[in-house]
């Protein structure tokens, strides 16, 4: 540590706690006091409460609550897929290095442009109806994103399609960081291939995957707009309709940043709960390096 | 040594089940290469061989889908406002990041490590939570529609990550360079821009990438704050761009494929700075 005058610090951190203020001090104080008024230009009236009465009373929110929640099912999916990629790799099959640099590229495109160029491949006319009907599973053939019984799970591959990449190199990172004795030792002892999985490598996967689980959860709550926005703009209907377009539509389409912002504060306080856990879990592990 | 121990790895696994591993693995391949295969042979036909033939190569190889894609989109200009936004941003972005760093990382002071800690936080809150406040600020201070008004929102929403990264690279730089450093009088300023920043070439590259990725690859903010047609980012232009040729699929393919190609460009050869980078927010140090 340097030695320095007590100010000294302070100097340094005010930039950045200047930015920091301006970029998430003063908007996440404000959502509590705009969810209390109705606003109209820069501020308006206290009504209490009455912002989030008309939000739970809406219908259309209710949904987009129910889709975000739908959306949720993907985080199973992305943690199995992304595990038993990473340890295949982890186990040097040949290649392993070409085989990481594509799986990760779907994670390097701009989720807008993926979500345009799915929206063309999912027509009911479109690429991957055509292709099935050519290698004869034409039945198969669905309206992707024209149906709104379906939609919503098209969206969600979509996003399981690009987001999956990231899982699998991160748990290839912690993997390749372990000690591969521990793991020789497990193949030793005569374990197969799934119990070394699971006794094994999973619980030293452990502080990686509750990390990994919390961000993909406020992820699919909380971070998918670009995908919705792109591919179905919520529709057809409401059948794709998710809470950050509820907040976008309100704040600019309907003029109503007090109802944006009710919901901006429901948002936000799930995202506190989630991540209390994780820095919880990581004070613990630094407590443990310390000793 | 981790090389032959991978080796010898190699040998050791090849048993029958490699065969499954590599079937399980083309697989995966196969699902990430085929919807870029089809974007790629797509932005290559005409209007007719696309609606006669979807699956099979461009029949005859089209390049006129640049010429109208250049001509219904404003491609350069996108790509310049993303440019000035990405770099604008990072550019604030690091530097008072590394002011901050700094201090998280060779000072003491009071209220350090809760500081630190709501800091670090501040990285997973969702751009949406802070939307509403942001734009009418902006608003108020005439900012909207601005190029100043984006960057700072930008350089602040990337801010908790680089400091994050930067405070555990600093940390990791051995202390007996700064004391050398100090004993020849140099002051603090000089021991973080003569001797810390020249030795985190590695950290700042990696901060450096995954910061440019998140503000060029935003489409939530940008749609916000810079709705004016002149100043859209590639993303909103992409997005418009899509909407606008949804009935001309070649065109918009080939739209697609333009805007993604710096980026794999840069993947291509900088892959470990992207790994690297990426996977720095959820592993420690």
């Amino acid at each position: 540590m340097l030695r320095t005058h007590k100010l000294i610090p302070w100097l340094y951190l005010t930039p950045m706690l200047f930015l920091l203020i301006f970029a998430f001090g003063y908007p996440l104080v404000s959502i509590f006091n705009f969810s209390m008024r109705r606003i109209r230009g820069a501020t308006g009236p206290f009504i209490g409460f009455e912002n989030y009465r008309q939000v739970f009373k809406d219908t259309v929110f209710r949904e987009a609550v129910s889709h975000n929640l739908i959306l949720l099912l993907a985080v199973p999916i992305m943690i199995v897929i992304s595990i038993l990629v990473a340890v295949v790799l982890y186990e040097r099959v040949k290649g392993w290095r070409v085989y990481r640099f594509i799986l990760f590229i779907p994670y390097i495109l701009a989720v807008p442009v993926v979500g345009v160029v799915f929206s063309n491949i999912l027509q009911l006319n479109g690429i991957l109806n055509e292709t099935l009907r050519v290698i004869g599973l034409g039945r198969l053939g669905l309206d992707w994103i024209g149906n709104p019984d379906i939609t919503l799970w098209s969206v969600m591959g979509v996003i399981i399609w690009r987001e999956v990449g990231f899982g699998i190199v991160l748990f290839l990172a912690r993997l390749l960081s372990i000690n591969e004795e521990l793991i020789d030792a497990g193949k030793v002892d005569g374990a197969n291939w799934w119990q070394r999985l699971w006794f094994v490598i999973l619980p030293e996967l452990r502080s990686v995957l509750e990390f990994y689980t919390v961000v993909s959860v406020i992820t699919m709550l909380a971070w998918v707009f670009s995908y919705i926005y792109t591919i179905t703009r919520g529709g057809p209907g409401n059948a794709t309709q998710i809470m950050e377009l509820y907040v976008y539509n309100f704040a600019f389409r309907n003029q109503l940043p007090g109802i944006a912002s009710a919901v901006a504060v429901l948002l936000f306080l799930v995202t506190i709960a989630l991540i209390i856990p994780v820095f919880r879990l990581r004070a613990s592990t630094e407590m443990e390096e310390m000793a | 040594m981790s090389e032959s121990i991978a080796r010898r790895r190699v040998i050791s696994y090849r048993s029958i089940s490699s065969l499954w591993k590599h079937i399980f693995l083309l697989f995966g391949v196969l699902l990430v290469l085929l919807p870029l295969y089809f974007t790629v042979i797509t932005a290559f036909k005409t209007q007719e061989n696309y609606s006669l033939d979807k699956f099979g190569f461009p029949k005859p190889f089209y390049a006129g889908n640049i010429e109208t894609a250049l001509r219904g989109g404003r491609y350069f200009l996108w790509f310049k406002n993303s440019v000035i936004l990405a770099g604008g941003s990072v550019l604030l972005s690091t530097i008072v990041s590394a002011l901050g760093a700094f201090a998280f990382a060779r000072m003491r002071f009071s209220f350090r490590h809760p500081l630190l800690s709501i800091v670090t936080a501040l990285m997973i809150i969702p751009p949406v939570v802070m939307l509403v406040p942001l734009f009418l600020l902006l608003t108020r201070l005439h900012m909207t529609s601005t190029f100043w008004g984006a960057i700072l929102v930008y350089a602040g929403l990337v801010t908790p990550f680089s400091v994050y990264l930067l405070t555990n690279f600093f940390k990791t730089i051995p202390f007996e360079i700064v004391e050398s450093a100090l004993l020849d009088g140099a002051s603090s300023l000089d021991i973080l821009v003569k001797i810390l920043l020249p030795l985190s070439g590695p950290a700042l590259v990696t901060m450096i990438v995954v910061n440019m990725l998140w503000v060029w690859n935003d489409l939530l903010v940008a749609l916000v704050l810079l709705p004016q047609d002149d100043l859209r980012p590639l993303m909103v232009g992409v997005t418009v761009f899509g909407s606008r040729y949804n009935r001309d699929v070649p065109v918009a393919m080939m739209g697609m494929l333009m805007a993604s190609i710096p980026m794999l460009v840069l993947y291509l050869f900088g892959q470990r700075y992207f790994i690297q980078g990426l996977v720095a927010g959820a592993l420690k140090g």
